[in-house]
């Protein structure tokens, strides 16, 4: 394998694994402080033991987001060198405004939170939390606006053998970026909320703390359900802006080979990429798609054959990856307004059936999260910049491709030695349940 | 305003940046390689963890925030630098990756294995890091074998791993460990009590003596093996960056004398605060030089970013770093208490 590939490779990887983490950073940091705010303006305290109980799953993954984060923010320059080279005048101050905006934030208020409950006031303790759940949402914004750059260049010239940025302001408020915060952020809520609820529901299968956890339930139903619907409205507006401005990902995404007005969309549907047809095309449902991506009946989409096949994303994968992550989001909608329904009953711990779905339900917006990414990466290439540089002109000339295998194994022992014991910490936690005395802090903090 | 102004703006910023994340994580660093040698016993090594705890994260994102500057303002410095020195970084990655998780992790587990592990993970983790940014900064005052053609843009890079782990760059990187080791000591003796804070100030002394002989070496050896004294032949008055280094230094062990060990931590910032400041004022307008082609030096006016972006990075800088600054100070000050044995068994949110 060359070196591009293999970056290729180590690059997917390292970020997915970041995104294991992340996702559930940006949900249950706001969601705790959510909690923490309960428990302040109420003085209840089972808030405040929600607080911690899930404050402390917050704290087992933020631990492994954080250090996976160094290594992307090295990449650029290790194998990516010459796009950092040829577009670091844009892509690099965002990395850098990330870093001294929301990181030094994030990371400073969070050792306060962690170490500071029996330091500070109940209220001044809310507001750390409140900043770090605010400080992970702005980075996230930021590097999504960056990663968005990529994916809709905006507010350059070509100059000096390299892009310039020319317009910080349309880099700022590229629509790409804000769909693409707002989606993403939204799809991390979700996840939060989906793993409050099948947390939730294995402790109620045992009968475990009723109270306790029939209140989490709720509220990250409402979360969930809320966010779900959020999710599916910024992921059309996607594809409405995908249309437009990356026809060749469009088109994968869709399985679509022919050049056609009045689209319609096929339930069943499997490309055949080296025909470059469908194999299978079922259940067709008229002009939809032409409606979907250009919000009219009749308009023309250009299918995969217009372009060379060298300026194609790989079809099948993200073609599956789009559709899968769709489809997740749909039973995601279902089962949280499920949830809203069944949980306000009486006899809501008697519906074992729907909890033991719930409980197996928590990996469905994880996969949903990683598919999402693959549908936006792999769907862009060949372009790293789409439109401006290839993937193979940005990887560093420097490095062999024994390098390259050498840091990958290291990659995936380290990750998959470190990715294991987070996850074996977090579920046993998870199964530990709540403290039952907070009394320590009660008393601590009600003399501040 | 001209280009480089910016460029010499963002050139000190690079420094400090560098610097303070040196000063701050320095000791992080050496309280982790050392916590084996200092701690006696369970408590007290969770003492240690502790004292260092709320504060780590935010320390090591000065990192973070010097690759995100080093990108955002010197591009071309920020990819030739991370690619030409691949495999060392990689390797200070891993080690960055595990010290974070091992400090979370340890406590999770009550099982002595477990724990053993991870202090093991610890020390080789903080260890690993102190030497290789010596070993990488030795090699970049030396500077590094690369070609650079910057008008046909084409560069070339024939160096190893093992081409950096020339006597000078092992010199500076064992000057990095030792800076770092008497730092961390003197951190925990001001950050914890009774015969732990004691070991620790005594650690400090023991140690001093081997730093001073390195850096009379590292200044010494510096002379035929970098032209970092160029700038200082030039400007003499610049001499005074390193005679603060060496007065701080000195200052350091006359404090440990007189039992004033947060005095003889303040200086021992400084030093490494002025350390660094030698090495950049002689890099001067360099930021990695090539050893051998001038042409090809990566210096801060061939490899910036345009003239917009750096203004806007000023001004990002200029209102944010304060704020950052103030609130870390609030943090320190807030847990400025030293760290008990009872603080750590008491509290169930400890590491
Ligand atoms: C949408 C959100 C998002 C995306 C796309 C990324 N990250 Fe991330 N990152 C976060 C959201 C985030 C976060 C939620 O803010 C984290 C997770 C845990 C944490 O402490 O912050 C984080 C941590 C984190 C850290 C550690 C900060 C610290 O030490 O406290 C770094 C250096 C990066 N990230 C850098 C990157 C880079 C260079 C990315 C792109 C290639 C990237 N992240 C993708
Ligand atoms: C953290 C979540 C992310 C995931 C899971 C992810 C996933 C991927 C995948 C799967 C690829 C490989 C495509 C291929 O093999 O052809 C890739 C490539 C890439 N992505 Fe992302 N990505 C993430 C975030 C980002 C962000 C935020 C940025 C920009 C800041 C970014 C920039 C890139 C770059 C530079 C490449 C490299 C080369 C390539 O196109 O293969 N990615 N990413
Ligand atoms: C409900 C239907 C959904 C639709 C129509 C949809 C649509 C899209 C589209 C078109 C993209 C590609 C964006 C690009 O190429 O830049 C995308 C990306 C993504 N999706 Fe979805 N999505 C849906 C549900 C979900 C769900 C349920 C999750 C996770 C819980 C999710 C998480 C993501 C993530 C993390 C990305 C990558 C970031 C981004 O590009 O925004 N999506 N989605």
């Amino acid at each position: 394998m060359n070196v591009v590939t293999l970056s290729q490779l180590q690059f997917a990887a390292t970020g997915m694994f970041h995104w294991i983490f992340v996702p559930l950073t940006l949900g249950l940091s706001i969601m705790t402080a959510w909690m923490e705010t309960k428990y302040v303006t109420t003085g209840d305290e089972t808030w405040l033991r929600m607080t911690k109980f899930w404050g402390k799953l917050f704290l087992i993954n933020f631990a492994l987001g954080v250090v996976t984060g160094i290594t992307m923010e090295f990449q650029f320059g290790l194998n990516w060198s010459e796009y950092s080279r040829y577009v670091g005048d844009i892509f690099g101050a965002p990395l850098a405004i990330e870093a001294t905006l929301a990181f030094f934030l994030e990371s400073v208020f969070i050792g306060v939170w962690i170490f500071g409950w029996n330091k500070i006031s109940k209220k001044a303790h809310m507001v750390t939390i409140w900043l770090t759940a605010v400080a992970t949402n702005v980075s996230a914004l930021i590097i999504l606006l960056a990663n968005a750059w990529m994916q809709k260049p905006v507010g350059y010239v070509i100059r000096n053998g390299r892009a310039e940025m020319n317009d910080f302001l349309a880099v700022l408020t590229n629509d790409y970026g804000w769909i693409k915060f707002v989606h993403t952020l939204l799809s991390g809520y979700a996840l939060a909320a989906f793993l409050i609820m099948g947390v939730s529901a294995w402790h109620l299968l045992r009968k475990n703390e009723n109270d306790f956890f029939v209140r989490s339930f709720k509220m990250a139903a409402i979360w969930a359900f809320i966010a779900c619907i959020g999710v599916a409205v910024t992921g059309d507006m996607h594809a409405v802006e995908i249309a437009e401005h990356q026809p060749t990902k469009f088109a994968a995404m869709e399985s679509q080979w022919e050049t056609k007005r009045g689209v319609g969309m096929s339930l069943f549907l499997i490309p055949d990429v080296a025909r470059e047809s469908n194999s299978v095309d079922q259940l067709c449902i008229p002009n939809l798609l032409s409606l979907m991506a250009f919000h009219d009946a009749t308009g023309e989409i250009k299918g995969l054959k217009s372009y060379p096949p060298e300026l194609r994303p790989p079809v099948l994968p993200t073609f599956l990856s789009f559709r899968l992550m769709a489809g997740l989001g749909m039973f995601m909608i279902l089962a949280s307004l499920l949830g809203i329904v069944l949980s306000r009953r009486e006899k809501f711990v008697e519906y074992r059936a729907f909890l033991t779905l719930m409980v197996f339900a928590i990996p469905a917006p994880y996969l949903a999260q990683q598919l999402g990414w693959l549908v936006a990466e792999l769907g862009r290439q060949p372009w790293i910049v789409y439109g401006v540089l290839k993937t193979s002109d940005a990887v560093s000339k420097s490095i062999t491709s024994t390098q390259v295998i050498m840091s990958l194994i290291g990659f995936t022992l380290l990750y998959g030695l470190l990715g294991a014991i987070d996850i074996f910490l977090l579920v046993k936690y998870a199964k530990m349940g709540p403290e039952k005395d907070v009394s320590s802090i009660i008393n601590v903090q009600g003399r501040g | 305003m001209d280009i480089s102004v910016f460029q010499i703006i963002w050139f000190v910023l690079w420094g400090v940046l560098w610097a303070v994340y040196f000063m701050l994580d320095g000791f992080v660093l050496g309280t982790g390689f050392l916590a084996g040698f200092l701690a006696k016993n369970d408590t007290e090594k969770r003492v240690l963890i502790n004292s260092i705890g709320p504060v780590w994260d935010g320390n090591e994102v000065w990192l973070v925030t010097a690759g995100g500057a080093t990108f955002a303002a010197f591009p071309t410095t920020y990819a030739l630098m991370f690619s030409n020195l691949y495999s060392a970084l990689i390797l200070l990655l891993f080690s960055l990756i595990v010290r974070g998780v091992s400090f979370e992790f340890r406590g999770k587990i009550d099982s002595i294995t477990w724990k053993k592990s991870w202090d093991r993970a610890i020390i080789v983790s903080s260890f690993l890091p102190a030497l290789l940014f010596g070993v990488a900064f030795g090699n970049i005052f030396k500077g590094i074998p690369m070609r650079n053609d910057f008008a046909a843009i084409n560069f070339s890079y024939d160096g190893s791993l093992i081409g950096l782990l020339n006597p000078y760059g092992l010199l500076t990187g064992v000057l990095f460990v030792l800076l770092f080791a008497v730092h961390g000591s003197l951190y925990a003796a001001i950050k914890t009590t009774g015969d732990l804070s004691k070991r620790g100030a005594d650690l400090a002394d023991k140690l001093w003596i081997p730093l001073l002989v390195v850096a009379v070496a590292f200044l010494g050896y510096t002379y035929p093996a970098t032209k970092l004294y160029d700038n200082f032949f030039k400007a003499p008055v610049l001499l005074i960056v390193p005679v603060i280094a060496v007065v701080s230094l000195l200052l350091v062990k006359v404090f440990i004398h007189k039992g004033s060990c947060h005095k003889a931590f303040l200086f021992s910032c400084l030093t490494i605060v002025f350390v660094v400041f030698t090495g950049v004022t002689g890099l001067f307008p360099n930021l990695i030089p090539s050893n051998i082609d001038p042409a090809s030096n990566l210096t801060i006016f061939n490899s910036s970013s345009s003239l917009m972006t750096l203004q806007i990075m000023t001004v990002v800088a200029a209102i944010f770093v304060p704020i950052v600054i103030c609130y870390k100070i609030w943090v320190y000050r807030l847990f400025r208490a030293r760290v008990t044995n009872e603080d750590v068994l008491g509290d169930s949110e400890a590491y």
